[in-house]
């Protein structure tokens, strides 16, 4: 079935195909050096930037400025609290509606999806003044809730498309082996669907990190998490090149090598479940 | 003991079952044998505890189980996709169960390697399911039943995915199986060859309704109706309408392929259409006009080419007759 | 499959995730249709009056509104159109044989994992700044006069960034999809006398659409609520020009003090998400049937 194809062919192909990924990822790869250089250097030409010399000063500065730790800590908890509880919520509703669906069950996964849909700004104000008065501004608690609430019907509509693969008979045969419901799910259904809910975790840690409309409103510091960090960056010290890319290098690292290292669930959890 | 009293299943305004009444004796191998879609795998789940009945009673040696979970039932199930557990060795697949009642790891070692000798798992105890072949996660998922020692065994057409050597060779494992356990079976199939060859007892099932009883030789002497005639028996029985029949005072008359002999001075004539050479048998497709086609079953060395003329004649005394109802006359 | 056994259970399983989502669709939805009825100054705290729908009448009629509504619906558009079709060319590219697969796709996913404020503040400061952004210097090298990007084109610059951030996952399921197009078939076709155009056409974008639609659905999902990208670099100006409806609530409610008019931008720019929800369910209800 495979046929061979021409040598020539295939470099024109790897020639594009390689511009046209370092093109894509020229702005990580070019913060990335940036945050090497220092603030003189990094406003200089490309090719200037290039051949200057190399420093860690600027992350040193970040260190000094603000503090790193705290908010990278802060988007982990934010991030992985967040997904985990979505999927401990998720996982029996997406069982619930893969293997005993009713006449309704394609309108409530609509539904849920459609709360996806809603946009935040059109809570935004009720949301920030039961923030204030219930003191959750600037809190990790309160923000892990709204994370929760946000990526569940994704986390459902993710567990239900991989769960749907399973066939019903392993789970009856569980059940024939005189499995009650609770190890059924733990023990027959949880481990099998485990490449899906990695890929379901992941994407959803990734997307809890980058989210970047809850967490720029409802934190000031405390609970501050990464967007937050960053977002103290625009102005004036936007300018201040060297500090922003390593500060930006700092944010979107752990991310990044995150999702490099599990590319593969990764892939899978990124067409959501719906390709494939 | 399984005894089923006007068991009814119906799916939303479809009766898939219309009711049913069965007993099933102890150590009985029990085929429940249809077209697809005649309910026979919906009323093995229903015994199963699977699904819900829509009305009657099922009831396990003498308790009423209607309305038992699957679990509480005491019954094991091999399904048609063996259902193993994928995540798990065969070891665990096989202890699952033990597992699930809370037996004594020492107790579930011992039951799982003896199941494991019975059916020649040793070697794959600490294989997954996916490395097997079909015939051994076959013996994986009997594995599984029999540890538990069941009340009763279910079959879900459980050899439909194997191949056709391996499907005899399994065929004749679990009929083995059966004689040395002497536990209830209650196997579901399609095929007529499996429940001839296995069965102490077949159910043979149409439309939700059962169409006879019997053992196989009682099903394939005397079926009690058109249906059952024209299912059991391979190749099928002929069945001859028309003025024919009519001089045997029936609507239809029914003759086995073994039962018509090749002979010159036969009453019916016909031209050989198709002759297909078994070696041991030769079967012929005769075009006997207003008779109809009629298959033959003629000696393996009996040489005939599409085209001959030949002479039949019926053996005397195994001639069904049918009725205009369908079923068997007297 | 089911039992009532299993069914009760199904239900007591459900309802956790079912009422959470109800609470919070209800809670604040309900609240913000109560605010929006209201003259309330978050300034001026217990001096709330019922006006009705002065509130919408005064949103809808500011200049600033119907230039945020084109604005939304330019940006979802805009970016839909980069990514969809720079998607489905990339993904065509990346599914030939060439050396170094693995690592070009780890390239291309590169921008999905970065976070919208880095992205906007990288692309505002590092490329678009008409002094030391790259293109700047580019231009200067081509002796052409450096282009304010965020001050001319603001609109435009926006959905460049956007677009880029977004441009993986259209590539990526695309992709996905690609890849587990039948040989056989296109083998079939190539047997029929089928030549590379018409396999494209009658076998590859049909078997694409369903992936497209997937696209689409989940990218108009985050595109009508782009934020920090505009709060980092433009802050919806000048002017209006790069304001879109969640900008507009944000800097009416939340910098203006004006809860009232921010909450019927709220509600409106929620019929709006329903109305292009309706839409796209309709669309995905068909595709994703089968």
């Amino acid at each position: 079935m495979a046929r061979k194809v021409s040598n020539t062919r295939k470099a024109v192909v790897t020639a594009a195909a390689w511009t046209m990924g370092f093109l894509i990822f020229f702005p990580i790869l070019w913060i990335i050096i940036l945050g090497f250089k220092s603030e003189g250097d990094a406003i200089k030409t490309p090719l200037q930037v290039l051949f200057s010399d190399w420093t860690l000063q600027s992350y040193h500065d970040v260190q000094e400025r603000s503090n790193y730790g705290r908010h990278f800590w802060n988007s982990v908890i934010l991030s992985v609290g967040s997904t985990l509880i979505a999927l401990a919520i998720a996982i029996p509703a997406a069982w619930s509606m893969a293997f005993v669906p009713g006449r309704r069950t394609k309108d409530l996964l609509m539904w849920m999806l459609s709360t996806k849909m809603m946009p935040a700004v059109g809570v935004l104000v009720p949301m920030y003044l039961l923030f204030r008065d219930f003191g959750l501004l600037d809190s990790r608690i309160g923000l892990v809730a709204v994370l929760t609430l946000i990526n569940l019907p994704i986390v459902v509509w993710m567990l239900y498309t991989y769960f749907k693969e399973i066939p019903g008979e392993i789970l009856e045969a569980a059940r024939m082996d005189g499995a009650s419901l609770r190890s059924e799910i733990l023990y027959v259904l949880t481990p099998m669907a485990v490449p899906g809910i990695a890929s379901t975790l992941l994407l959803n840690i990734i997307l809890a990190w980058n989210e970047a409309f809850w967490t720029l409103q409802l934190t000031t510091s405390q609970a501050a998490p990464l967007t937050q960090f960053i977002a103290s960056y625009s102005s004036p010290e936007g300018l201040f090149y060297a500090k922003l890319s390593a500060a930006s290098t700092m944010a979107i690292a752990p991310i990044l090598i995150l999702g490099w290292f599990s590319q593969k669930q990764l892939v899978r959890g990124l067409t959501f479940g719906a390709v494939k | 003991m399984i005894t089923l009293t006007q068991v009814r299943k119906s799916f939303g305004e479809v009766d898939v079952i219309p009711g049913i009444d069965l007993a099933i004796e102890d150590g009985e191998f029990v085929v429940f044998v249809g077209p697809s879609g005649c309910g026979k795998s919906t009323l093995l789940r229903l015994i199963a505890g699977l699904e819900d009945t829509s009305g009657g009673i099922i009831s396990i040696d003498g308790v009423d189980a209607t309305d038992l979970p699957p679990a509480k039932r005491r019954l094991a199930m091999v399904f048609q996709s063996y259902a193993l557990y994928p995540h798990m060795s065969v070891r665990k697949n096989i202890a699952f169960p033990l597992k699930m009642a809370g037996m004594d790891p020492a107790e579930q070692e011992r039951r799982v390697n003896h199941a494991a000798k019975i059916l020649n798992l040793g070697n794959y105890l600490d294989r997954r399911p996916g490395q097997l072949s079909g015939g051994q996660r076959q013996r994986v998922a009997i594995g599984r039943a029999i540890v538990r020692e069941p009340t009763a065994f279910l079959f879900d057409e459980p050899l439909s995915n194997l191949d056709a050597a391996l499907r005899v060779s399994m065929r004749q494992e679990i009929s083995e199986l059966h004689q040395s356990l002497k536990t209830t079976m209650i196997y579901v199939t399609h095929d007529q060859v499996e429940a001839m060859t296995m069965a102490d007892k077949i159910v043979v099932l149409n439309a939700g309704r059962i169409e006879q009883v019997g053992s196989p030789m009682e099903l394939y002497r005397s079926p009690a109706n058109l249906f059952v005639a024209g299912f059991i028996g391979s190749p099928k029985m002929n069945l001859i309408e028309g003025p024919e029949a009519a001089k045997h005072a029936a609507t239809t008359i029914g003759i086995r392929p073994e039962h018509i002999d090749i002979s010159a001075d036969g009453p019916w004539e016909g031209v050989v259409g198709l002759s297909e050479h078994l070696g041991s048998d030769t079967f012929l497709k005769v075009n006997a006009g207003p008779l109809g086609t009629l298959t033959v079953r003629a000696g393996g060395e009996v040489m005939m080419h599409p085209g001959d003329t030949v002479r039949m004649a019926p053996q005397p005394g195994k001639l069904l007759r049918f009725g205009a109802d369908g079923k068997a006359m007297a | 499959m089911a039992t009532a056994h299993s069914r009760t259970a199904a239900r007591l399983m459900l309802s956790p995730a079912v009422i959470l989502l109800l609470l919070w669709m209800i809670v604040p939805l309900g609240m913000t249709l109560y605010f929006s009825t209201l003259r309330y100054n978050l300034l001026m705290p217990g001096m709330e009056t019922f006006v009705g729908f002065e509130n919408y009448y005064y949103f809808v009629n500011q200049p600033a509104f119907w230039a945020a509504l084109s604005n939304t619906l330019i940006l979802v558009l805009g970016v839909l159109c980069i990514t969809v079709v720079g998607g489905i060319l990339l993904a065509l590219l990346m599914d030939q044989p060439f050396w170094g697969q693995g690592i070009v796709r780890v390239l291309v996913i590169a921008p999905f994992f970065v976070m919208p404020t880095v992205s906007a503040l990288v692309w505002k400061n590092m490329f678009m700044n008409p002094v030391n952004g790259i293109f700047a210097h580019i231009a200067k090298a081509l002796g052409l006069p450096p282009f304010d990007f965020l001050s001319h084109a603001p609109l435009a610059s926006i959905i460049l960034i956007v677009a880029w951030q977004w441009l993986p996952f259209a590539t990526l399921i695309l992709l996905t999809a690609l890849q587990s197009l039948d040989r056989e078939q296109q083998e079939a076709a190539e047997m029929d006398g089928a030549n590379g155009f018409q396999r494209f056409f009658y076998l590859t974008v049909p078997h694409l659409t369903r992936s497209i639609t997937v696209v689409i659905l989940i990218q108009t999902i985050f595109l009508l609520s782009v934020f920090a990208e505009i709060l980092v670099t433009t802050n919806g100006g000048p002017g209006t020009a790069s304001t879109n409806l969640t900008y507009l609530v944000y800097a009416q409610s939340l910098l203006n003090y004006d809860v009232g008019g921010g909450s019927a931008g709220g509600i409106i720019a929620v019929i709006l998400a329903n109305i292009v929800a309706i839409f796209l369910m309709r669309m995905i209800g068909k595709n994703l049937e089968a």
